[in-house]
């Protein structure tokens, strides 16, 4: 007995969602499986356990993960101050968080390098009272991921409060709970499958973004290079097989880190009773 | 039905865009890197006027302006350039061993080894030049901010590199002096810009460093532009000579059935119109007898050295010096 499906069209619609993946998706990037093939195992060891480019490796995941975690504390926030609090301007405002989605991403690193450049407007201003500087620096590549990070986080999180029902908080006042009591045994337990989403996201854009890091970082070597700066590198020296083993090596970790987010969503979520 | 009336407007339009082309005028790709889109706005159209009195035809010269090695990538990888007018001889080279585009040869076809103009590398500072820096030395000491892009990604500050190893080699008399001094220098660089454009802007709008070591002519062009009175040039007593090769592409030109345009194109650069026009782009000309005097007068006098003279080829300098583990990158290992 074959399953029947509720719904009908079950095959043409995967066949076809496979068919655009694969043209889209998984043909270019097995290109970059089939050009690493040209190196021997060694040559490839060479080129990935070189001291510069695991220094790029460090100065990328360890950017983006900082970026990601910040920009989904902040932009929790703000999801939670959209959806629960009407104030004016607030359409304005909302459409402005998706800015970094259409803005070029040149654009916003040369904006960002002008403001927080030790001379700048911002640079200026933290240099003086903090001691710190931002720009040609880790934490200039930090603050651009940031930049492009929040709207990812925003716009996963912001429909899941949205049909948050505010029943279960209501029951769970009658019941004697604190507001705190409420926000993290009930509220936040709903929401945190989405901001992991969220992070998800946010962490991979980062890891892959070139524009916007590339006017503020600096890029000096051991110190603030990232690895897509060491892939473009790769390629100027017409080393096309360096350049794709590079980027298989940052594809694979990236997806590998997304699994692992992946499997702790589905714990939180089997946790939390949503499945 | 107005669904019907769309598609067929649309059709219409497609039919007639595909047709265009076909009654289009013969059209040149010239390929080059970044400082000289002013150079060949000016250069395109005195060509096009040019060859329409010779001719009678009436041609759309098309550029492409980039960082120059990613613009050779860009060709091998299929760019169906007509002409290339690239930074850098090692480029061309490239290009013509990845490819069958052009011969190996490409060299010996125009005058003075495909090499109409040539440029160099100068410094530009702060007005007034408070830190004092006149020579390649001034570069290495405490508290002197220099500003040059990475060798590893930009054509210009392989140059930059490169001038300076060979001051550093002549004056300490060995190859592990150079090798200190350019260590030295480049731990007074704060931002490495991966292409030209960049440094500049870094220094200029962000205000970083004392010194910029630039081309030339990005130089004159960044004070004509932008630095009016906040900027001078510093010209070393010596420097690079910066030879900027131009060739046809072959195959392209064969493909395109554009020889003649493109042969007449490359040649107009050698004309007294191109060489007045490179002048007064502020790259040196081949012929200075046909350039502006006081174009030429600009050109401060320097002991300009080739790099086939101090390094023996392109190959050998990339090889040592900016291929992974060459010399660039192991006066940055820790």
């Amino acid at each position: 007995m074959r399953q029947s499906h509720i719904l009908p069209g079950f095959r043409p619609a995967l066949g076809f969602t496979l068919f655009y993946l694969g043209l889209v998706v998984l043909i270019p990037l097995s290109t970059l499986v089939f050009k690493s093939l040209f190196l021997s195992w060694d040559e490839y060891l060479d080129i990935i356990l070189n001291k510069r480019v695991l220094a790029s490796f460090r100065v990328s995941f360890a950017t983006s993960l900082i970026a990601a975690a910040i920009a989904s504390f902040f932009g929790f926030i703000i999801a939670w101050t959209f959806v629960r609090y009407p104030f004016p301007g607030k359409r304005v405002l909302d459409a402005l968080i998706d800015l970094p989605f259409a803005l070029p991403t040149a654009v916003a690193g040369i904006v960002l390098a002008t403001i927080y450049q030790p001379g700048g407007f911002l640079g200026k201003f933290i240099a003086e009272s903090f001691g710190v500087k931002i720009a040609y620096n880790p934490a200039g590549i930090v603050i651009a991921l940031i930049f492009i990070a929040l709207p990812f986080v925003v716009r996963t999180v912001q429909p899941v409060l949205q049909e948050f029902d505010t029943t279960m908080e209501e029951a769970a006042s009658t019941l004697g709970a604190t507001r705190l009591q409420v926000f993290l045994k009930v509220i936040f337990p709903n929401v945190f499958p989405a901001l992991l989403t969220g992070f998800a996201l946010a962490f991979a854009r980062g890891i892959g973004e070139y524009g916007s890091v590339i006017f503020i970082a600096g890029n000096l070597p051991y110190v603030s290079e990232i690895v897509p700066l060491m892939i473009i590198t790769k390629l100027e020296q017409y080393e096309y097989a360096g350049a794709t083993a590079i980027a298989l090596t940052l594809l694979v970790i990236s997806f590998l880190l997304l699994l692992v987010i992946n499997l702790l969503q589905y714990w939180v979520r089997k946790r939390s009773g949503q499945l | 039905m107005k669904t019907k009336t769309v598609l067929k407007t649309g059709l219409l339009a497609a039919a007639l865009l595909l047709s265009g082309t076909a009654f289009a005028n013969r059209t040149l790709l010239n390929v080059s890197y970044d400082p000289t889109r002013e150079l060949y706005q000016d250069f395109n159209q005195e060509f096009v006027k040019y060859w329409r009195e010779k001719t009678g035809e009436t041609v759309d010269i098309n550029q492409s302006h980039g960082g120059a090695g990613k613009q050779a990538r860009a060709v091998i990888d299929g760019l169906e350039a007509d002409v290339l007018t690239l930074a850098i001889t090692y480029d061309i080279d490239n290009i013509a061993r990845r490819t069958k585009l052009l011969p190996k040869d490409w060299q010996s076809r125009l005058p003075n080894k495909n090499i109409p103009y040539t440029s160099t590398i100068v410094f530009l500072v702060r007005k007034g030049n408070p830190k004092n820096i006149k020579n390649w030395d001034d570069l290495v000491k405490d508290g002197v901010s220099v500003v040059t892009p990475n060798p590893k990604t930009s054509g210009g500050a392989r140059y930059n590199y490169l001038a300076a190893w060979a001051f550093a080699e002549k004056k300490y008399g060995s190859k592990d002096a150079a090798k200190d001094f350019v260590k030295k220098l480049y731990k007074n660089v704060p931002v490495l810009d991966s292409g030209a454009r960049g440094a500049t802007t870094t220094f200029l709008q962000r205000e970083i460093g004392d010194v910029l070591l630039t081309w030339e002519n990005e130089a004159y062009l960044a004070i004509k532009e932008l630095g009016e009175g906040k900027v001078d040039i510093v010209a070393p007593p010596s420097s690079i000579l910066a030879e900027t090769p131009v060739t046809i592409v072959d195959e392209i030109v064969d493909k395109h059935k554009t020889r003649d345009l493109a042969e007449a194109y490359l040649q107009f650069l050698y004309s007294p119109t191109g060489q007045k026009l490179a002048a007064k782009h502020f790259y040196r000309p081949s012929e200075p007898k046909y350039a502006d005097p006081a174009d030429v007068a600009r050109f401060p006098k320097l002991d300009l050295f080739k790099v086939n003279d101090v390094f023996g080829s392109w190959d050998e300098v990339q090889e040592v010096h900016f291929d992974d583990n060459g010399i660039f990158d192991q006066i940055y290992e820790q």
